[in-house]
């Protein structure tokens, strides 16, 4: 239940926070209990979430953008329906991560606000381009793969509305995943030329995909707070490296090679050697200048724009209703 | 920000019958037939329910996490509530 009668003002940055309230904040934390969205929270704890949740919401909603692209070129009615369910599943997605955030007293239109003008991020893998049909499987197959990978331990997290929508969209990922794994499966089965537009989208993606999972644990900023707070249960990088671990077999079952030289199993290990990725290139994306972001984001702000109308009639219909009840109800009286 | 806000609604979801609606999440929409329609969308796309409840969220009236003990200790100690408060000879089985 989300109503925002009981919130109180969020505390200025940097204020004071009580010490007492800090201990018992954390000692519920370490006990594993959940902070649901009127309970005491220090205002940092409120602001990592403000921004983690509506960042991962804004990447739901812009995630629909590079498959969308691909609907109506959809070269079966069984993988268009599938797209469009999974697109629509995307939008979902957006839906129940912001209304979590705004559980913690931040309103809709704000986080529209903050995408559109660029304030807030979104995910840096959509700003690749999806240019042949085998995108579609390698999206689903690894874009969708790390994300569940990244997805599994908020399940888990201290915020009881992000742990729960967390939970209705990792049941709904999965079949996102296997999609896409499938339909690359039917390609690597066709000709030698499909073979080739597979082999050639795990190439685009692999790199990014690996990026999604956030800079270098050397390099990361928000790591021990989220720790800490347990928002994150795991780090980037020992994250990264579960994908890969999970992935690269079933590339190999695929028939494919991921396009990293330095890959390799660690017998002593037990886990897989990747390469370093092209940090620059993820530090560009985010700061703007990926290879769609502007594209993406004019795209969004088009969308909204072009339904201004639409939200306003639908605004107006609901006061001239509730008008004319009322003059109904004040007529009978 | 000109734009104004469309109100927000709580969602409850009946998943079959025998079951009472269940807290499912929210959603905004300009007015109840509108937040029905989207609640659908959003919360029942694999069968989830059988019946929704929408409900304006400014309408739910809540109490006070702050002043939870207030509410709820004082049945922490009210131990004879419960069945186990009461020794029965075991040659009685179950009651």
């Amino acid at each position: 239940m989300y109503t925002q009668s009981l919130n109180t003002a969020v505390q200025r940055d940097g204020a004071e926070e009580d010490p007492q309230k800090l201990a018992a904040f954390q000692a519920k934390i370490d006990r594993e209990e959940k902070i649901e969205p009127n309970d005491w929270m220090p205002a940092a704890y409120r602001k990592t979430l403000i921004r983690q949740i509506s960042q991962h919401a804004h990447s739901e909603i812009v995630g629909m953008l590079p498959e969308g692209n691909w609907i109506t070129r959809a070269p079966s009615l069984k993988r268009k329906a599938a797209l469009l369910a999974k697109v629509q599943d995307e939008g979902g997605h957006g839906l129940y991560l912001y209304s979590a955030a705004e559980t913690l007293g931040i309103s809709r239109e704000e986080m529209v606000e903050q995408l559109h003008t660029g304030k807030a991020k979104y995910s840096s893998i959509f700003n690749y381009p999806t240019l042949n049909w085998a995108d579609v499987g390698a999206v689903g197959w690894l874009v969708d793969g790390a994300a569940i990978m990244n997805q599994i331990p908020l399940c888990r997290c201290s915020y009881g509305p992000y742990a729960r929508a967390m939970i209705r969209i990792c049941k709904e990922e999965s079949f996102h995943q296997r999609q896409g794994y499938e339909l690359l499966l039917t390609m690597m089965k066709g000709s030698e030329d499909q073979r080739q537009m597979v082999q050639d989208a795990v190439n685009r993606l692999w790199w990014p995909a690996l990026m999604m999972f956030g800079p270098s644990d050397k390099d990361s900023v928000n790591t021990a707070d989220s720790m800490r707070w347990k928002i994150k249960r795991f780090t980037n990088d020992e994250l990264r490296q579960k994908f890969v671990d999970a992935t690269v077999p079933q590339a190999e079952v695929l028939g494919i090679t991921l396009p990293d030289p330095d890959l390799r199993f660690d017998e002593e290990s037990g886990h897989y050697v990747y390469g370093e990725p092209n940090w620059e290139e993820f530090y560009n994306s985010i700061k703007g200048n990926g290879i769609c972001n502007k594209q993406r984001l004019k795209d969004r702000v088009k969308a909204h724009t072009d339904g201004a109308w639409v939200r306003e009639a639908a605004l107006a219909y609901a006061r001239k209703e509730r008008e004319r009840r009322e003059a109904g109800k004040q007529a009978a009286e | 920000m000109s734009e104004q806000h469309t109100p927000l609604w709580e969602v409850f979801i009946r998943s079959r019958n025998g079951m009472s609606h269940r807290h499912a999440g929210s959603i905004h929409a300009a007015d109840a037939e509108m937040a029905l329609q989207a609640a659908r969308d959003v919360y029942t796309r694999r069968g989830e329910g059988l019946s929704i409840w929408v409900v304006p969220s400014a309408a739910i009236i809540a109490s006070d996490p702050s002043e939870k003990d207030m509410m709820f200790e004082p049945t922490g100690d009210k131990i004879y509530r419960h069945p186990t408060f009461y020794e029965i000879p075991e040659e009685v089985g179950n009651m």
